[in-house]
């Protein structure tokens, strides 16, 4: 995790309604955290990273909105879970991550290559489609060429697109419909 | 024993021999498969669940009727479609707002989650539903190899939606290995991650493989002579991610990555082409070579 900007954190710069905002995105336990770095020392992550689960939460919960909604590495957790079982004050840190990368997303700041991987959902129904190569494969294990799925049915396809357009993911994500 | 096969995304798109595995293995088992048409993404636990959560409840929601409609309880050869699939089936099952606000959005479609079905991985079903004293007498090949397992995080983890020994020190995969006449080896940081989860590989695909490496130092220096996983993405991660790191890092691990299902089959007596073990990114001729050797002593 970068550095802070500076060294005084000015009351006046802090969201006092974050951790709250944070906790009904679904981190509903973060207000419990105790700063005792089982999170940190448990994740693999961090081990060769700068990013600090602890300091994430504090982050959060001071109402540092905008350092923790952009910064990058709130998005090298692997939801690996090993911090929310081992955390000692039932934190559930892996939720907390979870509901400020979708606070993250919202403000505008998801990765491009996530917007690939959900843009192949909206058009495939699949995060990995099939490609030329594995329907060859699959042919050669005697396998169908395409898989039972929405990859066989435009009608099941049809279903997933609606899902996301009615959810507002279509939007979240600037797929574009051609 | 009848089971609704969730196939999921990497193993058709890009490991169908996985899929050629389950189709050949699960009879011998006494398991009917039965596919999910129209089925699509889980939708990756990780990934979809950071990005716009009711949209990945709606959708793992599609997925779960479609086994509805069939009136069978899911299998799943893979850790996060099992991960995503079983979270969302317990929310929904629990959680009455949430079930509605699904089912609103899936009204239009003539579909509702209704909950009468459940979700289980592979292994849980072979674990349980089998269990390894049956397994025993099906072995017709016992696999003389060192095996680091791997055994992969959403099969265990968040327990507040799943029943597991221990997160820390989990026997049941290791159990279901020895039984077919291997060896568990330990291995330094053998729970950690395989570094391929919430959307770390499509993002940061450095520090994603850079997990993967650790691991696959550990297993090599454990004197493993191949890997098991019950997840599709983790094998993914260990199988191309050799080849990436190989690539990139001029590193040769060179150890042979096998899913579960495909390790069982050759177990079971099935050759090699009847489970897909050929299309893999690492040979696993090495493996195959020392189980044709006769065994001495």
């Amino acid at each position: 995790m970068a550095e802070p900007k500076n060294n005084v954190i000015r009351l006046d710069e802090l969201d006092m309604g974050f951790a709250e905002a944070v906790a009904k995105a679904g981190g509903e336990k973060i207000n419990l955290c105790i700063q005792c770095g089982t999170c940190t020392a448990s994740c693999p992550s961090g081990r060769r990273t700068a990013f600090r689960t602890r300091q994430l939460i504090r982050r959060a919960l001071l109402g540092l909105r905008e350092e923790v909604l952009s910064d990058k590495d709130l998005w090298l957790c692997t939801t690996c879970y090993a911090c929310l079982e081992r955390c000692p004050r039932g934190v559930d840190p892996t939720d907390v991550i979870l509901a400020l990368r979708t606070m993250a997303a919202k403000a505008g700041h998801m990765l491009d290559r996530h917007k690939m991987v959900s843009g192949f959902v909206i058009k495939y129904g699949h995060a990995v489609p099939i490609n030329e190569e594995n329907r060859k494969l699959r042919v050669s294990l005697g396998l169908s060429e395409v898989p039972p799925t929405t990859h066989k049915s435009k009608k099941a396809l049809n279903e997933v697109q609606e899902i996301t357009k009615k959810t507002g993911f279509a939007k979240l994500v600037c797929f574009e419909w051609k | 024993m009848q089971y609704a096969l969730f196939l999921g995304c990497v193993i058709p798109n890009r490991y169908p021999g996985i899929e050629l595995a389950m189709r050949n293995v699960a009879p011998t088992l006494g398991i009917e498969l039965k596919d999910m048409e129209g089925a699509s993404c889980c939708p990756a636990p990780g990934v979809f669940k950071s990005f716009h959560q009711p949209t990945w409840l709606a959708l793992a929601a599609r997925n779960l009727i479609i086994a509805e409609t069939l009136g069978t309880n899911i299998v799943t050869l893979c850790n996060g479609c099992y991960g995503s699939l079983k979270e969302a089936n317990e929310i929904l099952k629990m959680d009455s707002s949430k079930r509605d606000e699904v089912n609103k959005i899936l009204r239009d479609l003539n579909k509702e989650f209704k909950g009468a079905i459940d979700v289980k991985h592979f292994v849980e079903v072979v674990y349980s539903e089998i269990g390894t004293e049956k397994l025993r007498g099906l072995v017709k090949k016992p696999l003389n190899l060192n095996v680091a397992i791997q055994y992969g995080c959403h099969l265990l983890k968040p327990t507040k939606y799943r029943k597991v020994e221990s997160t820390e020190r989990p026997k049941f995969l290791d159990e279901l290995v020895e039984v077919l006449g291997s060896r568990s080896v330990p291995y330094r940081d053998k729970m950690m991650c395989c570094g391929a989860g919430g959307g770390v590989k499509a993002s940061n695909p450095d520090v994603s493989l850079d997990m993967a490496k650790e691991k696959l130092e550990n297993m090599r220096d454990a004197g493993a002579e191949c890997i098991v996983s019950p997840c599709a993405f983790c094998h993914l991660q260990f199988d191309r991610g050799q080849v990436d790191i190989r690539n990139k890092l001029g590193v040769d691990f060179n150890i042979p990555v096998l899913h579960y299902v495909q390790f069982l089959g050759l177990a079971l007596g099935f050759a090699p082409d009847k489970l897909g073990l050929y299309s893999n990114a690492i040979p696993v001729d090495s493996v195959l070579k020392k189980l044709e050797a006769p065994i001495v002593a």
